[in-house]
């Protein structure tokens, strides 16, 4: 797709896999690696199962963990929602009334900066253990933090100079905010929500280490490992990385979609 | 009334930043001026003489701790809230997530034109800059020259009487500088607006203005006022004028007449 700015410019295929080709040929290579490593020096499967026993453990195992994987996801799929929508909600009151911002900011940015997956046990008990609720509440509030401290500085980072000039338009603030701060802030939220995304998967299959429905990723790996299962674990963990990934491209296409302005600045800068 | 109304009168002005505190800075002391409409006023002097304070004062964007601004017989908040400015400043303060046509239309969103009438007026403004080609581009797709444009597109889009400019071409290189006061002069021309220019370039000063108002500092006065009377429509002849070069030399003179020794 081209458009007449160069925006959005869709680059030739030969491009595309100069540019991906070796990490795929590092990837094909780090496999053929640990597969070699395993068989050479015999490592025996319950430290380090080869990646073709995996594949096939994955193979067979697949239901099982797809659907596990899929449990899992939604809660970290509903979190991330959740929290998403509350970070941008509390950040929108507090460029509202500033002293929102001022009496909350230092209290979300030491919260922020606590391991808040330590509270999964205690969700486990607020909540029903078996539903979505203990683990989405967890990855809610780890997502809630980076999205909403991110949105309030995006907001209230403007330059002088455009505040200035849109007073001299006579814009109200109403309009400020809708026309400089909230464009202002979508790359700071976006560089949140990515790193929301990894954070709410990894949330979410820890907070099930701590107990709750047998169908979830996370009980499955913690029992598998306890049986010394451990190629259907590491299956399990394939499927959680994956459900990572995912989330993390959905992300990115959001934002391409959203602010192709922003995504082709990085394009230009190189990064 | 017979007399015809200044477009900006400043009566006894002055500005303290911090005041009742140890870093006290007397920025601006006692000025007095008169633009007549129409004119090209550039407030010229070191940094710290208060050249950018006294611009901003006059776009209500600074309130003076003293003294009176009219602008349009009307005072400075009313002039604002009546659009009567338009700003560029050094930093072309482009939105980055706006196309260029978008940007220009900006302040016309913001006094609700309709979508027909904003395009109309933003066209007619890029053409006007001669970037006309380049609507659809953002503006991180632009050079510092083609973005002080743009900005300059967007100051007038909404025919405002007075052009404030703070060191618009300050961040450019000598070429494109000269280039682009060149092509401010025929804008000027051509719209009529009454321009106030910030520099502290003696060149530029002398081949842009019909005044210059050289100003000295701390705290901020109006050390002279040196009336540039060389033959208007200026363009690269007048740089090399006899003329020019002594009007150069007047400028100096006045300003070294209030350095300290």
């Amino acid at each position: 797709m081209t458009t007449a700015t160069g925006i959005r410019r869709a680059p030739p295929v030969g491009t595309v896999l100069r540019r991906y080709l070796p990490a795929v040929l590092i990837f094909i290579a780090g496999i053929a690696l640990w597969e070699g490593i395993v068989i050479v020096f015999h490592i025996r499967t319950f430290l380090l199962p080869r990646p073709s026993r995996i594949a096939s453990v994955f193979v067979d195992q697949f239901e099982v963990v797809v659907s596990a994987g899929w449990l899992t996801m939604r809660k970290a799929m509903v979190g991330f929602a959740l929290g998403a929508a509350g970070g941008i909600g509390v950040a929108l009151l507090t460029s509202r009334w500033p002293i929102v911002r001022d009496g909350v900011m230092p209290f979300a940015i030491a919260v922020n900066s606590t391991p808040i997956i330590a509270l999964a046990p205690i969700m486990n008990n607020w909540f029903p253990i078996t539903s979505v609720w203990p683990g989405a509440t967890v990855v809610a509030l780890i997502v809630f933090f980076p999205v909403m401290i991110n949105m309030v500085r995006g907001l209230s980072e403007v330059s002088a100079g455009s505040l200035e000039l849109l007073d001299s338009y006579g814009a109200t603030p109403r309009e400020v905010l809708v026309k400089v701060r909230i464009p202002h802030a979508l790359p700071f939220v976006f560089s949140a929500f990515k790193v929301g995304t990894t954070l709410s998967v990894i949330a979410a299959v820890v907070s099930e280490y701590f107990g709750g429905s047998r169908a979830t990723l996370g009980v499955y790996i913690s029992q598998q490992a306890a049986l010394f299962h451990f190629a259907e674990t590491w299956a399990a963990i394939m499927v959680a990385s994956f459900s990572g990934i995912v989330m993390y491209l959905a992300i990115v296409l959001v934002e391409r979609s959203v602010i192709p302005w922003h995504a082709s600045i990085r394009n230009v800068a190189g990064t | 009334m017979t007399t015809i109304t200044a477009a900006v009168t400043i009566r006894g002005v002055e500005k303290v930043f911090n005041d009742g505190s140890p870093d006290r800075v007397e920025a601006l002391g006692a000025i007095d001026l008169t633009i007549p409409p129409g004119e090209f006023v550039t407030l010229l002097g070191p940094s710290g003489c208060g050249k950018s304070t006294l611009l901003r004062i006059i776009g209500d964007l600074v309130q003076p701790s003293a003294g009176t601004v009219a602008v349009n017989g009307k005072e400075a908040p009313q002039a604002r809230r009546d659009r009567d400015y338009g700003i560029v400043f050094q930093q072309a303060t482009l939105y980055e997530w706006r196309s260029v046509l978008k940007n220009v239309e900006l302040p016309l969103e913001i006094m609700g034109r309709s979508r027909e009438d904003r395009e109309r007026r933003a066209r007619a403004m890029l053409d006007l800059v001669q970037l006309t080609e380049f609507e659809r581009y953002f503006p991180f797709q632009l050079s510092g020259g083609m973005q002080q444009r743009v900005a300059i597109a967007r100051a007038l889009s909404f025919e405002p009487s007075i052009l404030l400019m703070d060191e618009p071409f300050g961040a450019l290189d000598e070429m494109t500088r000269e280039r682009m006061q060149a092509e401010l002069l025929r804008i000027w021309s051509q719209t009529g607006t009454t321009v106030i220019f910030v520099t502290h370039s003696i060149p530029e000063a002398v081949f842009l203005s019909s005044r210059v108002v050289v100003m000295s500092p701390r705290p901020g006065r109006i050390a002279g006022i040196v009336e540039i009377d060389l033959p208007q429509p200026r363009n690269d002849d007048t740089r090399e004028h006899p003329r020019f070069y002594a009007k150069l030399t007047e400028v100096r003179e006045t300003l070294r007449s209030v350095e300290p020794a």
